[in-house]
């Protein structure tokens, strides 16, 4: 049985774990325990007190109406985004993989947006969808209640998906066009041979084909959905109309950096560091089952 | 030849000396959350202090926001690094009184050796920063107060020569506005301040129980059984009406960006905005200020100041608090209020600083004419103990956005349109939310009572 290569002396292994885990332990393992700390404590913004509280503080987010409604709207986000940015993405990739005519300008302009940082992406969308001064303003002239989602909450919550699911869709795109390529040619041009069309060869060879990444993106996607929402959200609709786009993440940077109350969001947290790990848990128990690596 | 080498060494000497004194000055860090053109005026402020004397330097470190100057000073304390002086704006003065991390300034003022006559504060103004004995914990910096904006050429095109006093005459104003083609006759927003804080104080009702919260942390919301529902009420007839406009940034205009181009008539803003909308205006339109209307048969009280105060921050030698007490007493002194004043919309703070202000006939300037009913509002009354004095309330934040949901809440319902009694929808409507508004409230307030167990407001 042959080995893999290693290293002789365990030592040198881990010192070359060192700056990995030394990032780790700083940006995640201390922030991560300070907030456990902190949710079962009554923090004081400026220090002192910070009696333990038990669950108290768990209790009385989830004896709150509104974090259930912000739950909910977390789900919908996620899992509307998540389907946008990857059919988006797949059918863009698969296009562009056929090698039509423009498809290496195509194919880097569809890159494009996953480099643009999320708050300059969320002021364009911002200007797009404002129903007074946007570009949306001269439709909205024609027709006056059409779209407004500084007072319609459901359109407010299409515009931020829209806005976040545009910039992620040129993340999976990059994904899904290197599955494609990673597809033998070979394969492609006997099925053609056999007379399948490009429709039937990629419903039958190329999607099935690309199981590993989809189910990566998918996991990837909705891990981001649940966290990476802020940028966006802050810009354009600041977790309103009323609290239509409240989603989880921004309802912990509210109450904890604006409303100082920093056991109530470090609890808040904890609940989505625990939802996010059963989420991908759930995953790779059930869906990963399906996927066949190659 | 000794002459020359005497010469080199007395310069020599003086070059010594003088860098010596450079580095003998006492260097201090100030926070503070404006920016922009704003935030260049505050730095002005402090080129002026450090042109002023030369003991003291005072650098002035934009923070961005409000928020963020709060937050990042909070890191910094807990961190040991804070600021010596620190600008927090009017809703986290109770986490400032109740934090332990700051030098009240009345001592910081008396341990200094400066004897500050504390009575020539405007005293809407200072009960907003002072505890219960009426000792200043904090400057009043940059402050204002909301009032009403009135454009004269529209209003002039129903024959109307003066600003309305009550909002009955607004409501009829409005009404004509509308048969004389007036698209827009008020563009109001969600600002809790100036729609509901302000309302509150000036018509003599409760905000909170327990004087607005100056009574104890086990204060409760009110705004649900006052008139300001009213007021909610009126506001939103209005809108369904087509009378008023809701102008947010969200939908693409601010209140001031509508009324500054002439598209609405009124606004109901703070004074802070003056110079914008004196700026920015549309060429030639005549707009003037007035005090917020009231109802009609109310015996008006003081408006609220609005802005923020500079705090010195525990943890710094003494050195140090010798120039934050240096760099205060400096904001505070008549040409420092004129420079603030004529620079940004804000006001005077002091009586002597507005009394100097006056008698050199700034007012009388078409530039700032209008500001000076600011001042006239914040002094409409002697400070009434149980609800003009401010607000003291734990989680003022999360409180003002529960208010703020409310509001866009009722702004955006097409219930009452639906409805067979369009009226009678709407009173339910604005109670339904603000019950719900109330009862959120009270829980912030609840959990801050938890958090602060066994402190006493100072």
């Amino acid at each position: 049985m042959a080995r893999k290569t290693a290293y002789k002396a365990a030592w040198l292994g881990g010192l070359l774990l060192v700056p990995q885990m030394a990032l780790v332990l700083t940006f995640f393992y201390w922030p991560a325990g300070a907030a456990l700390f902190w949710a079962f404590t009554l923090e004081r913004p400026w220090g002192g007190g910070n009696d333990f509280a038990g669950f108290d503080n768990f209790l009385s987010v989830f004896n709150d109406s509104a974090y259930w409604e912000a739950v909910i709207r977390s789900f919908v986000f996620a899992f509307s985004a998540t389907a946008l940015a990857m059919l988006g993405a797949l059918v863009l990739a698969l296009f562009c993989d056929r090698q039509l005519r423009f498809f290496r300008v195509v194919r880097t302009g569809l890159i494009w947006p996953y480099a643009v940082a999320a708050p300059a992406a969320a002021v364009a969308f911002r200007f797009v969808f404002a129903p007074e001064a946007g570009i949306f303003a001269t439709i909205v002239k024609q027709h006056p209640d059409w779209w407004n989602p500084a007072q319609n909450g459901l359109h407010a919550m299409l515009m931020i998906i829209v806005a976040y699911s545009w910039k992620y869709l040129a993340y999976n795109f990059i994904f899904f066009i290197a599955g494609l390529q990673a597809i033998p040619r070979s394969l492609i041009e006997a099925a053609a041979m056999d007379g399948a069309g490009p429709l039937l060869r990629m419903r039958t060879l190329q999607i099935p084909l690309l199981a590993p990444t989809f189910f990566f993106l998918l996991v990837i996607n909705l891990t981001d959905s649940f966290v990476d929402s802020f940028g966006i959200i802050d810009i354009t609709t600041g977790g309103g109309p009323s609290k239509a786009t409240t989603l989880m993440v921004y309802k912990i940077y509210f109450d904890g950096f604006r409303g100082l109350d920093y056991s109530g969001a470090a609890a808040q947290s904890i609940v989505l560091m625990l939802l996010i790990m059963v989420l991908t848990f759930v995953q790779f128990r059930y869906i990963e089952r399906k996927v066949h690596y190659t | 030849m000794k002459m020359r080498m005497m010469a080199t060494a007395a310069a020599l000497l003086l070059a010594g000396s003088i860098s010596a004194q450079a580095a003998d000055k006492t260097k201090i860090e100030f926070w503070h959350g404006l920016s922009g053109d704003l935030g260049d005026a505050v730095g002005e402020v402090c080129s002026r202090f450090n042109a002023s004397q030369d003991k003291y330097e005072v650098s002035c470190v934009s923070q961005g926001s409000y928020d963020a100057a709060l937050q990042n000073t909070i890191a910094a304390y807990r961190a040991k690094k804070a600021p010596t002086v620190v600008q927090v704006f009017d809703a986290g003065t109770l986490d400032m009184m109740l934090s332990d991390a700051f030098v009240p300034a009345h001592q910081l003022m008396e341990k200094n050796g400066y004897k500050i006559d504390w009575s020539k504060y405007i005293s809407s103004i200072s009960d907003y920063y002072a505890n219960s004995k009426g000792e200043l914990y904090s400057f009043p910096f940059n402050s204002s107060s909301a009032l009403l904006y009135w454009n004269k050429d529209m209003f002039a095109k129903i024959g109307v020569t003066e600003a309305p006093k009550t909002w009955e005459e607004v409501g009829e104003d409005a009404k004509k506005m509308k048969a004389a083609g007036i698209d827009c006759a008020a563009a109001i927003n969600d600002d809790t301040w100036a729609l509901m804080e302000q309302f509150d104080a000036i018509h003599g009702i409760s905000t909170a129980t327990l004087d607005n919260g100056y009574g104890g942390l086990s204060t409760e919301m009110k705004i649900n059984q006052t008139k300001f529902v009213d007021y909610m009420i009126f506001l939103k007839t209005n809108l369904d009406a087509g009378l008023f406009k809701l102008k947010v940034p969200q939908n693409g205009a601010t209140i001031v960006q509508a009324f500054a181009a002439g598209d609405c008539a009124m606004m109901m803003d703070s004074v802070a905005d003056h110079g914008v909308v004196g700026r920015t205006q549309k060429a030639g339109m005549n707009w003037g200020t007035a005090m917020l209307p009231v109802f009609a048969g109310t015996k008006r009280l003081n408006s609220l100041v609005g802005g923020a105060s500079l705090w010195t921050l525990k943890g710094h030698t003494e050195a140090e608090y010798a120039a934050a007490a240096a760099f205060l007493n400096f904001i505070g002194q008549p040409t420092s209020e004129e420079f603030w004043s004529t620079r940004t919309g804000y006001i005077p703070v002091t009586k002597t600083g507005f009394k100097y202000l006056t008698d050199k006939g700034f007012y009388k300037d078409p530039k700032y004419a209008g500001r000076e009913v600011a001042i006239a509002s914040l002094t409409a009354s002697e400070v009434n103990p149980h609800f003009s004095r401010g607000n003291r309330l734990g989680g003022f934040v999360q409180i003002r956005k529960e208010i703020r949901d409310a509001m866009n809440t009722i702004y955006a319902s097409d219930a009452p349109a639906k409805a067979a009694d369009p009226a009678a929808a709407t009173r339910t409507l604005v109670q339904a939310e603000l019950d719900k508004a109330v009862e959120r409230s009270n829980a912030i307030l609840r959990r801050y009572e938890k958090t602060y167990a066994g402190r006493d407001l100072p």
